[in-house]
């Protein structure tokens, strides 16, 4: 075997292992999936009422709300899938199977990429899974063919970057609980930005930051591909954003697994 | 794995590690030949562990060269790394894995065949008594099941460099002799072992050679005989049948000898060779006093570990 083929099939083998981990411990990919369907029954059949008429006319002209938030917690289940990343990752480097692995003549980045494809999958399985319950729940998408391969396109790019993130900040942090919280910033995002209400209706200084925050674009560009509402530089912007948050998590990443572990 | 044979299986000069401003090893010396059992034998704390992490290619070392399985460790980590298994302190199983799973996932990343990885699983299941348990997951293995685990996927892909990072530690004596017969078994099978142990009569028992490191450098080093030899406590003990041939014995050998009235008992200093013993016996021959029972006392290992580690830090390294 070449080299190249001994880091594909070391590669398949950590993601076969980190997917036969979901499996047997479901309790992280429970709460990558089930905290954004949480949201969306409390806001469609909770608040949805009474947002519903007030955003209604703002976007689409649908007078469901679930059209109008859907977008905005796809983004969210990208959050909870990097939170659930970080935490598999901490505790992972906790374990000493990990040493065991670097003392093996093996493919070392195949330790990452094993993991980050399984994040990959794990929370892109989620934002399907919160699909068809919107669906169930009367969302009804405008898209086209195209719009359908353009948004899943994004999102690849959105959950590849977060993933990144996700992985450099649980090689970083010291302990489990502190991996489990730092990207815990990016599930509130969606709120301060056009998640949830549009952010005209804001404060000056929130509409400022919402404006300028990196889940805005990415919502407004999904929201447009989905339901037809306008788009403009938002898809570039959204680009630049995933393309920069992947390398710089990458390259942390990178440093950080790279360092000598005493511990 | 190379097969050309080499005499010298790890061979380190000079070896210097810090963490911050913390000297952790100060400059330390190991030759481990080849198909022998040697033991790093040390208090809490000495460096023994930083010493496996460096050998094995978990760490880099600040100073020194190593050279493991003929290959220089600093310039090719990948070869040693083919060459060697490593059993750490805390537990390297993966336990969301069945002990089976475990044993193959270490097959498929020694790229083995899936038939021959099945197999080689097999095998070590049965050799480390783990059918039984195979199937399970290795989060339900108790302590000494954890540790054949361990050792198993250590052996996977049949290194010829083990390291053992205080392969007992946490046992009960009966797994404790369980674990040292699997270690005496792998030397027999050609294995060179390099073990880390706080028990002294581990390192009697199992190593053809002990290292004893202290404050981050190698204190003594040598067979088990000789490092107790280096400690003075050794003594000829003469029981003798009447307090009269207690009396004249000890004119006798009057000097250093210290003597017991109540046991009717001599303690002859003695370096426990036949020369010092015949000399004594030889001194006693023209008398009357007859020994009725006479025993050799060397030091333990626990003696000499006191001995030689409770020093300040200013004591030299000394070899034998």
């Amino acid at each position: 075997m070449t080299s190249l083929s001994y880091a594909v099939s070391d590669s398949v083998t950590m993601l076969r292992r980190n997917l036969k981990h979901t499996l047997r411990y479901p309790t992280i990919a429970v709460a990558v999936a089930g905290i954004p369907i949480f949201f969306l029954l409390l806001f469609v059949y909770v608040f949805g009422g009474a947002l519903g008429t007030a955003v209604a006319g703002l976007s689409s002209g649908s007078t469901n709300y679930v059209d109008y938030v859907l977008p905005g917690l796809v983004v969210m289940t990208a959050a909870t899938g990097s939170m659930g990343t970080a935490t598999s990752v901490c505790i992972d480097m906790t374990e000493g199977i990990i040493a065991r692995f670097r003392t093996m003549a093996i493919f070392r980045p195949s330790i990452l990429i094993g993991r980050v494809i399984a994040s990959m999958i794990q929370t892109m399985a989620s934002m399907a899974l919160l699909l068809g319950v919107a669906l169930l729940m009367g969302f009804r998408p405008t898209a086209n063919l195209g719009e359908w391969i353009a948004a899943i396109g994004l999102l690849v790019m959105l959950t590849f970057a977060l993933t990144w993130l996700a992985v450099a900040f649980g090689l970083a942090a010291k302990t489990v609980d502190a991996a489990s919280n730092l990207p815990f910033p990016f599930i509130l995002l969606p709120f301060v930005g056009s998640g949830i209400v549009p952010t005209d209706s804001m404060s000056v200084g929130v509409r400022w930051f919402a404006a300028y925050q990196p889940f805005t674009p990415i919502i407004e560009t999904l929201r447009g591909l989905l339901m037809g509402t306008p788009i403009a530089n938002n898809a570039l912007i959204s680009v630049a954003w995933c393309a920069g948050i992947t390398l710089i998590g990458y390259i942390w990443s990178r440093k950080e697994f790279a360092r000598d572990r005493t511990r | 794995m190379t097969t050309t044979k080499t005499a010298t299986a790890i061979a380190a000069t000079g070896l210097r590690k810090s963490f911050g401003d913390h000297l952790v090893l100060d400059g330390i010396d190991l030759d481990v030949e080849a198909g022998t059992i040697f033991a790093l034998l040390g208090p809490n704390g000495a460096g023994k562990t930083t010493v496996v992490r460096i050998l094995s290619t978990l760490i880099t070392a600040d100073g020194g060269t190593i050279r493991v399985a003929g290959h220089d460790l600093a310039r090719d980590p990948d070869a040693v790394r083919a060459a060697i298994g490593v059993t750490g302190q805390f537990s390297a199983v993966d336990n969301l894995l069945t002990g089976e799973e475990n044993l193959i996932l270490i097959a498929d990343l020694g790229h083995l065949s899936r038939r021959q990885g099945r197999h080689r699983a097999a095998e070590l299941l049965d050799q480390f008594d783990l059918v039984e348990a195979a199937t399970k997951l290795a989060a339900t293995y108790s302590g000494g099941m954890r540790r054949r685990l361990d050792l198993a996927m250590t052996l996977v892909g049949d290194p010829g460099i083990i390291f053992l990072d205080e392969p007992t530690a946490g046992l009960d004596p009966r797994g404790r002799r369980t674990m040292w017969q699997i270690i005496r078994d792998l030397v027999a099978g050609g294995v060179t072992v390099f073990l880390t142990t706080q028990y002294l009569e581990e390192a009697d028992h199992l190593a053809d050679r002990i290292a004893l490191l202290d404050h981050g450098k190698v204190v003594a080093e040598g067979t088990a005989e000789e490092l107790k030899r280096l400690v003075p406590g050794g003594h000829i003990r003469l029981q003798f049948a009447t307090a009269t041939g207690l009396e004249s014995a000890a004119r006798t050998l009057d000097g250093e000898v210290s003597r017991n009235d109540d046991e009717l008992t001599l303690q002859v200093p003695s370096d426990g060779s036949a020369r010092s013993l015949r000399a004594v016996l030889d001194r006693l021959d023209g008398e009357s006093a007859t020994v009725e029972k006479l025993s050799l006392h060397t030091p333990d290992l626990d003696e000499v570990f006191l001995a030689l580690t409770g020093q300040p830090r200013t004591e030299t390294e000394r070899k034998v």
